[in-house]
């Protein structure tokens, strides 16, 4: 639906031009912009160190806790601006990220860690035991599963948790970050299928951070490819599957078929983005 | 019944007492290193602090009398009127929340992110500056303190078990007011944490800092709200060995008894706190009872120690502390 890519008014995320450096020192992103539209699935690519967290940390300003810092651009949020804001404020503006690598309450139940979802919520106990309700509908393995203490959960419920757990904070838009981390090729499905219908049914907007690039782009509808904290390339995700540098770098196949891994390597060493 | 049965029965329900009152400081201690990692070195000297202030607004003290008599020549020490323990013990209660408050403000915010070693440095320099500036603000002499708990022997039980063995029991009043403000104060905690929000808030911060940030709880609100908890904690212990006591210096002392009971206990579990108490409590009397004879007394001192040190070699996490979890 949005595969035309997005237009100006229906964009509600916008990242200008922003450079991050963490302890004053270290510059990890060096000028991103990106346009994130509303109701879609936008996906980050990109390699290990690319900045994909980093632009999602910059997002939702769990940046500051980790000593980074926005030094230039600017991020927009339904035009307004948000880079000083702290991360509760932003979840209270309906923007929540699911971190890497889970990062669920471990000593809390599955059921007591999506609740922590609902903190900043102030519409009472029913609308949220409601959305406990849809969110056990989107993962009834969950529900199954609610009284057991979360890390003893396998990684693939620990994912469900966490995405879980951002849904019950009633988001509109959600910074997902590598969902498909250390999880079985059919889990990964599994989970992008519900983010999916999650995007269709409740309307959420998703900015996707991923190394598994074939399957972001089979279900985001833009990408972004991130290389060492530049945007090299962006478009629709249909056309980033045909393009024939995606193809090669990010998806191992060329013209010729599919390459043996050390040829890419050292092919990618000599050939470099947009030079 | 053989007199020295009773006699090691007195001791046990003694000991169980004595118990109480070291996992009231344990508790404190339990709380703030379950929300933030961190081990609270001060939290003695709150519980000294605690009971300072609250002897000197029951009395109607000035704050700081010496230092505004030194400098504006004055000789002001008393407001002249006496606050009633209740009110007092209310307002108390408000000052630990506004020292919550100033310690999160000054030292723990710009420390976020710091490995722990520092923040366990940080509260050792907190213990020392509280320890001054109590004896600044209300004078360093030794205080009465007295919010009107019963005290001495209960004659109830005294009488009862004169009646059944012939022999009563010493057992102190104080000792049974604290244990059950004890009870209740757990009872309240327990459930607070497990079924209210801000008590899985808090738990939420104990697992994950950054995830409980990125779901929008605010840490810094946790922790003043974990270190007035714990400033109310060391308000009820400060009350309870203040009025044993007295009010005096080795009042902070007793912090030190509370490491073997939180090494037994578990350092993340609050009733492990309070069976780890009770266990220390019983077992350094009975064994002064039963072995400190032949070994020439004085095995309180060093008994406690001793014990979780075999602890610490054979179940490090305590009875109860939380198992690590650990998935492979």
């Amino acid at each position: 639906m949005l595969d035309a890519g997005p237009t100006e008014q229906d964009t509600v995320l916008e990242v200008n031009n922003i450079e991050v450096i963490y302890n004053h020192v270290i510059l990890v992103l060096k000028g991103v912009s990106l346009k994130v539209p509303k109701g879609g699935i936008t996906a980050l690519l990109g390699g290990n160190g690319a900045g994909k967290t980093t632009t999602l940390k910059a997002i939702s300003n769990l940046l500051h806790s980790e000593r980074g810092e926005v030094t230039k651009g600017t991020i927009m949020y339904r035009g307004e601006r948000v880079q000083e804001l702290d991360p509760a404020e932003m979840v209270k503006r309906g923007v929540i990220q699911v971190m890497e690598g889970r990062h669920c309450f471990e000593h809390l139940t599955v059921e007591e860690n999506l609740l922590t979802g609902a903190y900043t919520r102030t519409d009472g106990r029913g609308a949220v035991s409601a959305d406990l309700e849809m969110v056990y509908n989107y993962f009834p393995r969950l529900k199954e599963r609610r009284t057991s203490q979360a890390g003893y959960t396998s990684g693939g419920e620990q994912q469900m948790v966490a995405i879980g757990r951002a849904l019950m904070s009633r988001p509109e838009t959600i910074l997902l970050d590598e969902p498909s981390m250390g999880l079985a090729p059919q889990l990964v499905e599994q989970i992008f299928e519900i983010v999916k219908s999650v995007n269709e049914n409740e309307g959420y907007t998703f900015l996707l951070a991923e190394q598994n690039t074939n399957v972001a782009l089979r279900y985001a509808h833009y990408g972004y490819i991130l290389e060492s904290g530049r945007v090299v390339m962006d478009g629709p995700a249909a056309e980033l599957r045909e393009n024939p540098d995606v193809k090669e770098f990010y998806l191992g196949m060329s013209d010729e078929g599919r390459k043996s891994f050390r040829d890419v390597r050292s092919y990618r060493r000599r050939k470099r983005w947009l030079a | 019944m053989p007199d020295q049965l009773l006699f090691a029965m007195e001791v046990t329900l003694n000991g169980l007492m004595a118990g109480v009152l070291y996992s009231l400081v344990a508790l404190g201690f339990v709380l703030i290193f379950k929300a933030s990692g961190i081990f609270n070195y001060a939290q003695g000297v709150m519980a000294l602090f605690a009971a300072m202030t609250l002897v000197g607004i029951q009395k109607g003290q000035v704050p700081f009398a010496h230092l505004i008599n030194a400098l504006l020549g004055t000789e002001v020490h008393h407001f002249g009127w006496h606050v009633p323990s209740i009110l007092a013990i209310l307002l108390t209660a408000g000052v630990m929340v506004v020292f919550a408050w100033i310690v999160e403000r000054v030292v723990l915010k710009h420390l976020v992110n710091q490995p722990d070693i520092i923040l366990f440095m940080a509260t050792i320099g907190l213990a020392y500056f509280m320890e001054g500036f109590g004896d600044l603000m209300w004078g360093a002499d030794i205080k009465k303190l007295d919010v009107g708990l019963p005290q001495g022997i209960n004659i109830a039980i005294d009488d009862t078990t004169f009646g059944w063995f012939g022999y009563g029991f010493f057992i102190d009043n104080l000792d049974i007011v604290a244990t059950v403000i004890a009870i209740l104060l757990v009872i309240s905690l327990t459930v607070f944490s497990q079924y209210s929000k801000q008590g899985r808030a808090l738990r939420a911060v104990a697992d994950d800092h950054q995830a409980a940030l990125s779901v929008g709880i605010s840490l810094r609100f946790i922790w003043v709200l974990v270190w007035s908890i714990a400033g109310f904690v060391a308000l009820v212990a400060g009350i309870m060995w203040g009025a044993k006591s007295g009010v005096q210096f080795s009042l902070s002392l007793i912090a030190l008894k509370a490491l073997p009971v939180l090494m037994l206990g578990g350092f993340t579990s609050i009733p492990g706190a309070i069976i780890g108490g009770l266990i220390i409590g019983v077992g350094e009397k009975l064994f002064e009872f039963a072995i400190g004879p032949l070994v020439g007394g004085a095995t309180e001192n060093w008994f406690a120690y001793v014990l979780a040190l075999i602890f610490l070699v054979f179940r490090p996490q305590g009875l109860f502390g939380e198992k690590i979890i650990e998935r492979v």
